[in-house]
């Protein structure tokens, strides 16, 4: 609703009474949301759809986990031990990832260096037992064309991994660009909505080690 | 815009989903918030990993408390790591989570609906 909407003004100073609030009451709360916010929020709606596809993936999985074709099931392929490793180095990640976010505001380089470079190695960590553990079920013949169990797994897990692979990549740019611009108010919108989408990984973990490890391990 | 001026302008209008609220200025206190996220993730997980192989509860049981604790834990995710509140500055990011919700809902629980319903429904396939 505008100011014109609230009360006709004829130009010449008077102005028709309406009910309502008055034209400056809403003029006060007028003034456009700072670009902080209006970034955060837009990616926000960005990673809400992203956990809708996950969604969809996980719905799938749901369907399919039995579907087995006479191949092996999770309980056979699943190592609860690598799962605990990986977990722990996402949950850590995350935790210096919000260390970086502290720094990159207080323009702290001691943390937001430190806690960026920290979520790297934890990333990297993660993507090492992931390809790792990959590489091996696709060596005992259990790859994503075995069963439809294991099509949906690939997908979903994989989908998660190719995510935290673009968020290294990301996470290496914004070092980069805080190095090289400064802590401009432009790059640590960047650095906002990096954050988000690294905690949204893990939150998209937590999903993954209940529904397909812990559940798939032990029906 | 120095990001001093966008912290101004959060705290009296909307607040960006991922930062810290505007009352915690201070280094420490924003460390404090993410170490207790870390803990109460790390309680959570611990305890989903522990039941997941116990005999000591009703194994039916078991995945529907694991589902439990895997929301609580998307739950402490949000509040301590993304920093989503109920506050009036967070209305919008709440009613676009809850938006979002709806629909990861509709799609599990729908899919797995119908797809049950259609197990049921459909005879043993003659094989070969």
């Amino acid at each position: 609703m505008t100011a014109f909407q609230a009360g006709a003004d004829f130009g010449d100073g008077r102005r028709e009474e309406t009910h309502g609030p008055r034209p400056e009451a809403i003029l006060d709360h007028a003034d456009p949301a700072a670009k902080r916010i209006i970034a955060g929020y837009g990616f926000w709606i960005f990673l809400l759809s992203d956990i809708i596809m996950f969604s969809a993936f996980f719905a799938t999985y749901a369907v399919l986990s039995g579907e087995t074709a006479g191949g092996p099931s999770g309980k056979d392929l699943f190592n609860l031990h690598n799962v605990a490793i990986e977990t722990a180095c996402l949950l850590l990640s995350s935790f210096t990832c919000g260390v970086a976010a502290i720094g990159a505001r207080a323009h702290n380089g001691l943390m937001y260096y430190g806690g960026m470079a920290a979520t790297c190695v934890l990333g990297l960590g993660f993507l090492a037992i992931e390809i790792h553990e990959f590489t091996g079920m696709i060596a005992q013949g259990a790859g994503p064309t075995r069963s439809a169990f294991l099509s949906a797994f690939f997908t979903l897990v994989g989908c998660h991994g190719v995510h935290v692979t673009l968020g290294t990549l990301w996470l290496l740019t914004m070092i980069a660009q805080v190095f090289a611009k400064g802590y401009r108010a432009d790059i640590l919108r960047r650095v906002l909505c990096f954050a988000l989408f690294w905690h949204t990984l893990d939150i998209i973990w937590v999903a993954i080690f209940t529904v397909v490890y812990l559940l798939g391990a032990g029906a | 815009m120095s990001s001093s001026d966008d912290y101004e302008a959060l705290s009296r209008t909307d607040h960006a989903p991922g930062d810290e609220p505007a009352a915690r200025h201070e280094i420490a206190e924003g460390i404090v918030g993410y170490l207790i996220g870390l803990g109460l993730a790390i309680l959570l997980t611990a305890v989903s990993f522990f039941i997941a192989g116990t005999f000591l509860v009703w194994r039916p049981s078991i995945p529907i408390a694991l589902v439990v604790l895997a929301i609580a834990q998307i739950g402490v995710h949000l509040v301590f790591f993304l920093h989503i509140t109920t506050g009036p500055d967070n209305v919008n990011n709440i009613l676009a989570l809850a938006f979002g919700v709806l629909i990861v809902f509709l799609l599990i629980i729908g899919s797995l609906w119908i797809m049950y319903n259609l197990n049921q429904n459909m005879g043993p396939m003659p094989m070969g």
